[in-house]
């Protein structure tokens, strides 16, 4: 009998496979967001079981708020991903020190 | 019985092909993998009912999402090979810091089995009516109570097209050929944009 609990370890593994492709491709900004797009995902899918789970649809109302989120959020980065591309000339994001930060 | 095997073949495939989005050496295999990985999502977000939410993830995610990531991936120039140093040197941290996570989170849901904290009980509101399709009861909710939400959302999105075209429009160079200079077309007069001829038959015309 699958129960929310398995739904909610999907997203738990999800949630961490995502945090852990940021950590092993620092150097590779698209790769990081699409690990970004993972954490979101696994996001949607904790929102969508307890929407079942708990019979109130408020729970799929809101996980196209983040889905919305995650389409701007991806337009955006890749937009600024492009920008910098064309300034430099590379992608390693691991020495950017434009702004001095 | 068939509801296990399917959730288990999703949830199997999904994680399966997170763990190749961040492992893959091409950044391309990492977008398709993605793709794959949003389908089987899609799949599991089905078997809880849920789906207008799944053919959104199909048709937002794998229609758009991945096809910019694909753009953006193949219009680039990139150095893989440099891309992948500090993979193994990363690995170790990252990983203690994932299992740490997953630990954490384990524990959440275990906490939660034994029994969640009471911090209230749904108010009904967003309760789908009796015999209402998925779609139709969302499409109740969104027209209705949440409506500014739905507005946020499409406020949201104008937003990043528009940023996303500023960010990356090119302004060419005053001058340059096929560049469209408004002062100069409005400010012609007939006078000298017109000469009036009556050439000589067989002869051509000097301009």
């Amino acid at each position: 009998m699958i129960g929310i609990e398995h739904y909610l370890v999907v997203g738990a593994i999800l949630f961490v496979l995502g945090v852990l492709g940021i950590f092993l491709n620092r150097k590779n900004v698209i790769v990081i967001l699409m690990a970004v797009e993972l954490i979101l995902l696994s996001v949607n899918i904790n929102l969508v079981a307890f929407s079942a789970f708990m019979n109130d649809l408020v729970g799929q109302v809101f996980a196209m708020l983040v889905l919305t989120v995650a389409a701007a959020e991806a337009a955006i980065g890749l937009a600024i991903l492009v920008i910098y591309f064309r300034n430099r000339g590379t992608i390693a994001v691991d020495d950017v020190n434009r702004m001095k930060g | 019985m068939i509801q296990t095997l399917a959730f288990y073949l999703f949830a199997s495939l999904v994680v399966a092909s997170a763990v190749m989005v961040i492992m893959a050496r091409n950044p391309v295999h990492s977008v398709l993998w993605l793709i794959l990985a949003f389908f089987n999502a899609a799949g599991l977000m089905v078997l809880v009912g849920a789906e207008f939410i799944a053919a959104l993830l199909v048709i937002v995610y794998v229609g758009a999402v991945a096809v910019l990531f694909l753009f953006v991936v193949m219009m680039l120039d990139i150095d893989m090979a440099a891309m992948r140093a500090g993979f193994i040197r990363n690995f170790p941290l990252g990983l203690a810091i994932a299992a740490i996570l997953l630990a954490e989170l384990l524990l959440g849901i275990g906490a939660y089995q034994a029994g969640g904290l009471q911090l209230g009980t749904p108010d009904g509101s967003g309760q789908a009516a009796m015999g209402a399709s998925n779609i139709e009861a969302i499409g109740t909710l969104l027209y209705g109570p949440y409506l500014l939400l739905f507005e946020i959302a499409g406020i949201i999105l104008l937003v990043a097209m528009i940023g996303a075209i500023v960010l990356t429009h090119r302004e060419s160079k005053p001058g340059a050929r096929g560049r469209q200079d408004i002062g100069k077309q409005i400010s012609r007069r007939p006078e000298e944009a017109t000469v009036m001829k009556n050439p000589e038959t067989g002869q051509g015309v000097e301009l």
